[in-house]
């Protein structure tokens, strides 16, 4: 009898201390959301955003690296989603020796070190034009957008039952059409979730940035030539001594924080409806 | 048909183009590395001297850092990662704590590394500072442990979610058994659940710790940046990824820029070996899922 209950109380323990741990795991997200939404709330607001960077001891606004941010994940965009779309259908259509050796490279290419990306982004497209900019951010953080979409893609088209596929053939559409009116849209919820993880996954990305679109105080919209972008801005503020730019670094993690966060949730409810 | 044909090219073009991206990086990395392997040769990997004055480096300072720093934090994050997959997969597979939890681990994962070397820098650095003012050690607050912590808690969301889908698949005959013979919640997990899903969580471990490894913001931000052999854990110190961060911009001579880019290949190569172990151990353990993305 007393074994017995040693046993449950014994069992009611355990499991509490695997409540209270994973309740310890997941404190630190709730200290940073709270800290960021109370010191970041007390400088954002639409002046912060819509004004320049200002020379210490004054802090100023975000405009330049929320639209830098803005263009370079843009020049991402572009540039990850029809190659990683194309790849994507390639992978779940065709299966080889060929194939199988792309996925290797798909995974290696999600497991590349960002601050490597800044590397090749670097010796690939600043070195040879012999200046740092926007654009060759863009590129570095196009190639960290490529696995997600590439994976999402394949993944979506490969669950697809082929009866679909079939009835469409036998009504006698090709490939090209079949691909176009069947298999695309009935994917397009799994492909689009795809593109926002990219999207949240790149968009706060510190590292490839460093040598690449380098920052730049003042408002430029033009990828030739240096941008800042939030990630960038953050990092050189909080570094910095003043207090002013300290508080301005807060508020640009509040807004970071709040796209990144933002876009998870829209990807979570696009994904969601697609599978039900 | 021309159509098919066509398109068929143009998506095989963009696979080909993939296959031919993942060779140029190695390709990049290692002739960006040439020069330095000329100079130094093997002796990069065991000279603790860099000194970009007198052009001599040597990577060991850099390797050892990033080794502590990925093991500590792997030691660190395995009780939370393995509780929260316990929680997720076992205990409350579905239900509202569950959505909570899994909510709460995926966006743990989306907030930016920059993100979390700030909260390190405002709120850990202060607290390790205290305690090392207390134990009479020189008060950084930066350093190997602190940046630990941080790789800590960023790498929690990519165990959990692997050993979370190996202990889903335990089958179920085998904990009913045990519980039929009276054995307790912690027997079960101990002795079949454990034992049950071990590789899946090994593959866990190494994928958490290839992303420890390749981590560069919120170490660079935290760790003290400083080029010699750590003394002790609380010494402020460097990985391969935060000296790349912190030079390669500031490198004026090539050889400088050379052995930045020898570093990189390595921490290329590094990762690519972790990663590959891990997913072939998940291939086999024919887990599916993982974090999204």
């Amino acid at each position: 009898m007393d074994n017995h209950r040693t046993k449950i109380i014994k069992d009611k323990v355990f499991l509490f201390t695997v409540i209270f741990i994973s309740f310890l795991a997941v404190l630190p997200l709730m200290a940073i959301i709270i800290q960021l939404i109370i010191k970041g709330a007390r400088v954002v607001n639409l002046h912060f955003l819509l004004s320049l960077p200002k020379p210490p001891p004054e802090g100023g606004g975000i405009l330049n690296s929320l639209t830098g941010t803005l263009i370079i994940v843009g020049i991402a965009t572009l540039i990850a989603v029809p190659i990683g779309l194309l790849s994507g259908i390639y992978l779940a259509e065709f299966k080889n020796r060929f194939t199988r050796f792309t996925e290797i490279i798909v995974n290696t290419l999600q497991g590349v070190p960002s601050i490597v990306i800044g590397i090749l982004a670097y010796l690939w497209i600043v070195k040879p034009t012999g200046k740092f900019s926007g654009f060759s951010g863009g590129f570095a953080l196009s190639l960290m957008m490529l696995p997600s979409v590439i994976k999402n893609t394949e993944e979506t088209i490969k669950l697809i039952p082929s009866s679909l596929k079939e009835a469409s053939f036998a009504l006698g559409a090709n490939y090209t059409s079949t691909l176009f009116k069947v298999i695309l849209p009935t994917a397009m919820r799994g492909i689009l979730s795809g593109v926002l993880i990219g999207i949240a996954r790149i968009a706060g990305e510190t590292a490839p940035l460093l040598f690449t679109t380098l920052g730049n105080p003042y408002m430029n919209i033009n990828p030739y030539k240096p941008m800042d972008a939030l990630p960038l801005l953050i990092f050189n503020y909080v570094m910095s001594p003043y207090k002013a730019w300290r508080d301005v670094a807060w508020g640009a993690a509040l807004v970071l924080v709040s796209l990144v966060l933002l876009l998870i949730i829209i990807m979570k409810m696009v994904g969601k409806k697609w599978t039900t | 048909m021309l159509q098919d044909k066509i398109f068929k090219k143009l998506i095989f073009t963009c696979g080909l183009l993939i296959i031919l991206l993942g060779i140029a990086i190695f390709i990049t990395v290692l002739i960006g590395s040439i020069p330095s392997i000329k100079a130094f040769g093997f002796h990069f990997l065991s000279s603790k001297q860099w000194n970009p004055v007198s052009d001599e480096f040597g990577a060991l300072p850099f390797i050892i850092g990033t080794l502590i720093t990925s093991i500590l934090a792997i030691l660190i994050s395995i009780p939370f990662s393995l509780s929260v997959a316990l929680l997720l997969g076992e205990f409350f597979q579905e239900g509202i704590l569950n959505e909570i939890l899994s909510s709460t681990i995926d966006l743990l994962a989306g907030i930016p590394s920059v993100i979390y070397g700030f909260w390190g820098l405002v709120v850990l650095v202060p607290i390790i500072r205290n305690i090392e003012m207390k134990c009479g050690i020189p008060p950084y607050g930066v350093g190997i442990l602190t940046a630990s912590i941080v790789l800590a808690i960023m790498i929690i969301p990519y165990t959990a979610s692997i050993a979370r889908e190996v202990i889903r698949l335990t089958p179920p005959e085998i904990k009913e058994a045990g519980y039929s013979l009276g054995g307790t919640r912690l027997d079960i997990v101990r002795k079949v659940i454990f034992p049950n899903s071990r590789s899946g969580i090994i593959a866990g471990i190494l994928l958490g710790f290839g992303r420890a490894i390749g981590e560069t913001m919120a170490v660079t931000m935290v760790i003290g940046n400083s080029n010699t052999l750590p003394k002790d854990l609380f010494s402020p110190a460097n990985t391969m990824a935060s000296v790349i961060a912190n030079e390669f911009t500031e490198a004026t001579t090539n050889i400088h820029l050379s052995s930045l880019i020898q570093i990189g290949m390595w921490l290329f190569v590094i990762t690519f070996l972790v990663n590959l172990l891990g997913s072939i151990i998940i291939e086999k353990t024919e887990i599916k899922g993982g974090l999204n993305g």
